[in-house]
Formats: C-alpha cells, structure tokens, sequence
C-alpha cells in the first residue's frame, strides 16, 4: 500500500479518501478496493518516515480535511521504487519447499501434494476465467491484470508436471 | 466408409439421461508392439463419464492422454479391459461398428483441425449429419445454426484452407457437434489457437456444455480444463488423481482478490 499512495501524491497533493477512489478509478475492477483505515494508517506510518507531510485544510460546511504531499525524500523513495525492477512472483516458492521437505519427514506423500496443489490452482483458474468473462473488455487494466494471472498459473501447472515427470 | 445409415432412424439419436452412466472404462489397457519393442500406453484405467458431463484429461506427455482418447473413440482398439458407451459394451465392435456408433453418437476434434480440404466449410459440418441419417433440409438447417453460432456463417461457402486456424477450428468444432452427439470426444482442442481464438472456442465448448454435451478433453490448457466438472490427471498410463474443480472462492470483489498487486 506504500508506494502506490507515494506514487499517486507524486502527481499531486491529495487527501485519504481521494487517494482510495483514485485507486479505485485506475484499477477499476481489477483491484481489490483499499480499506479507507488501512490508508488513513499508511499515510500516518509514511509521515512518520518523513516521506510525506500534511497539512490541516479548513472547510467552510464540513469539519477539516488532512491533504498529504509528498516530502524530497518522499520523491526520492517513489523514484528508486519505480526505477528498480521488480521481482516475478514466483521467485521463491513456498508449494517447492513443501514438496521437497514434507515427504523427507514422513509429513506428505509427493503425488498427493502435487495432487492436492494442481486442484488449487484449477480452482484459482476457473474464478480468474470467470472474472474474465465478465469484465468489460474496455477495462484494459483489469483484463491485462487477468491475463497475466492466468499466464502466471498456466506456468505454475506445467512446471507440476515437470515437477511430477522428475520426482515422482 | 461410405455408407449411410439406415433409413427410418431418428435423426439426432437420443442423448442420455443427464447424470446417467455415458462411459465408462474397467481395467483399460492398450500396449503397443513394433520390432519387437512392446509400450504400455494404458495401465488399467477406470474412469467414468455421466451424460452432460465435462471431464478434462491432464498429465505430462507420454502418459498416455491421446492414447486413451482415440481408444475411447474407437479409433484403436484396446489391448485389455472394458469400454461401456450407453449401457453398451463397444471394446470388442468390429471397425465398421465402431464407425456406425461414432456417426450417432460420438464427435471428435483434433489439434490440428483435419477438415476435408477438397469440400467447403459448409459441406464438411453437414456431411457428418448426412451420414447419420439427417435429411438434407435438417442436416442444412443444424450447419446454419452452428455457423452462426460460432461466428463464422459468412465462411459457408469457401474451403477450409482459406480460412485461419482459430476459424478451422470452429468448423471441426461445429463438424464435431452437428449430430448433437452423446458425447464429444477433444484432444488438444486450443493447441494450436492463439489466446483470443483460445477464448472464443472456450466459450463455445461452455455453451455447448451448458446445453447438456458430455465432453471429454485432453489438454494441457488449464484455461480450458478449469471449465470442466471434473480433471483426470494420468500419469504413467494410469489414473493418479480424478477431482471435481472447486472454484476456490464463490464471492469477488474483483480480481484484486486474486492477483495481489505488490507495492
């Protein structure tokens, strides 16, 4: 939740409940919609860092409202966040600790984990082929966020079955 | 080959009472021999298919998920075992019987479409019903619906080479369903198909479903098999996992409940 909020006040000064619909308006139906406490929280923990600040507005009919900028080192901490690649998801893998570990202590039978884990993720695949039959192909966001999960899970079972041809 | 049903039948045949027994195997096993190198294919499958039922066949290749497709379709014959097809024993029917039950009551597609070349679009998806005992007006009338269904009624009358894979595909697809079979038997079915094609036969496959056709599918596309009821998982020509598909959450907000976008 950090770097988006210090991602989006890098485009301007903003407010919490401006900066959750504005990750509501972005992402769209893509993305699970952000708990107004969870960023009221956020931005305090930021402020504590010294990577924003604020400052009290008044309101003439309404009580004050809290607008958050971002601070030197605050853009600089957004910057490097931006700059430096990111990891893929599936760099460490906890499912391959358990396949390895669990049979060598007695824990779990290989095939059935393998077993057991497939079905996740079919399951996981049917909800996302769901959701991609009612997104509204205009919503380019949610439909490439889609289609990269489902590429994602598509690796994760053939990499099972090389994991299932090996070690089996 | 080429000859027709007898007359009087009904045209399409009666499909099974949906979650009545359609398939079931006991025991299966195919072994191949060439110069003397002898290859076990399928070790003792059990596997069952109720009408209406969608069931997805995985696993590495060489377990042996073809195999038992075109066994399953008569195509060859099994080595050992029973094949039971609406409450039939077929394991032991002679090639033209198998021909015979596979014009009423059994379609196929193919990776790799294996349309006739030398016949338009539209005559390829009628001939199957042709064979079966439709009339010409019926066999017509089912072709036209299927076409445009599947989008593709402007392509009636061209050949098959002309069109691209992701249409060829419907043809063998329409091809496959024009006798409403009891049962459509599909291996690789999006394997060759670029990911918008790959959806397009997606849907067609969950409407054919949703109407009531049994399928069973061999495919390394866990897009495709998260459609089914059911995933068989063969390993080593044999069953190692048979498990209905839960969807792992009923209620979403979005795909944010899914894909958790980091930061």
């Amino acid at each position: 939740m950090r770097q988006p909020l210090l991602a989006l006040l890098a485009k301007e000064p903003a407010h919490g409940y401006e900066l959750k619909l504005a990750l509501e308006q972005t992402f769209g139906h893509a993305y699970a919609s952000p708990n107004i406490g969870q960023i009221y929280v956020t931005l305090k923990r930021l402020e504590q860092d010294g990577l924003v600040r604020s400052e009290d507005v008044e309101q003439t009919t309404r009580p004050n409202k809290r607008v958050y900028e971002l601070t030197a080192t605050g853009r600089e901490a957004v910057r490097a966040w931006v700059e430096e690649p990111s990891d893929g998801p599936r760099i460490r893998d906890e499912f391959f600790i358990k396949l390895i570990l669990a049979p060598m202590a007695g824990l779990a039978d290989r095939m059935e984990l393998m077993n057991s884990q497939r079905r996740h993720y079919l399951g996981i695949m049917r909800n996302l082929i769901e959701l991609q039959a009612e997104t509204d192909p205009a919503d380019t966001t949610a439909r490439l966020l889609i289609e990269g999960a489902v590429l994602h899970l598509q690796a994760d079972l053939d990499w099972l079955e090389r994991c299932q041809e090996e070690l089996v | 080959m080429s000859r027709s049903m007898p007359k009087g039948l009904p045209w399409p045949a009666q499909r099974g009472q949906a979650g009545t027994m359609l398939l079931r195997t006991s025991r299966l096993v195919k072994v191949y021999r060439a110069d003397g190198v002898t290859v076990e294919a399928i070790r003792g499958v059990d596997i069952e298919l109720a009408a209406g039922e969608f069931v997805a066949v995985m696993g590495p290749s060489g377990s042996g998920k073809s195999t038992l497709l075109h066994v399953l379709g008569g195509l060859e014959p099994a080595t050992g075992g029973e094949i039971w097809l609406l409450g039939q024993r077929v394991d032991g029917l002679s090639t033209a019987g198998w021909a015979i039950l596979r014009r009423r009551h059994v379609g196929f597609v193919f990776q790799f479409f294996n349309l006739l070349s030398n016949m338009t679009v539209a005559d390829n998806v009628e001939l199957p019903a042709l064979l079966a005992g439709a009339t010409p007006r019926q066999a017509r009338k089912r072709r036209e619906e299927l076409l445009a269904e599947l989008g593709i009624a402007d392509k009636a009358g061209a050949a098959p080479a002309r069109l691209s894979g992701g249409e060829q595909q419907r043809v063998a697809l329409a091809r496959a369903l024009a006798n409403e079979p009891s049962l459509l038997l599909a291996d690789e079915p999006t394997g060759n198909l670029d990911s918008s094609n790959t959806r397009d036969v997606l849907r067609l496959l969950r409407r054919a479903h949703a109407d009531g056709q049994a399928i069973l599918m061999v495919t390394h596309d866990a897009r495709v098999a998260s459609l089914a009821d059911r995933v068989i998982n063969l390993f080593d020509g044999m069953v190692a996992d048979d498990a209905r598909i839960v969807p792992i959450r009923r209620r979403m907000n979005g795909v944010g409940d899914i894909v958790e976008l980091r930061g």
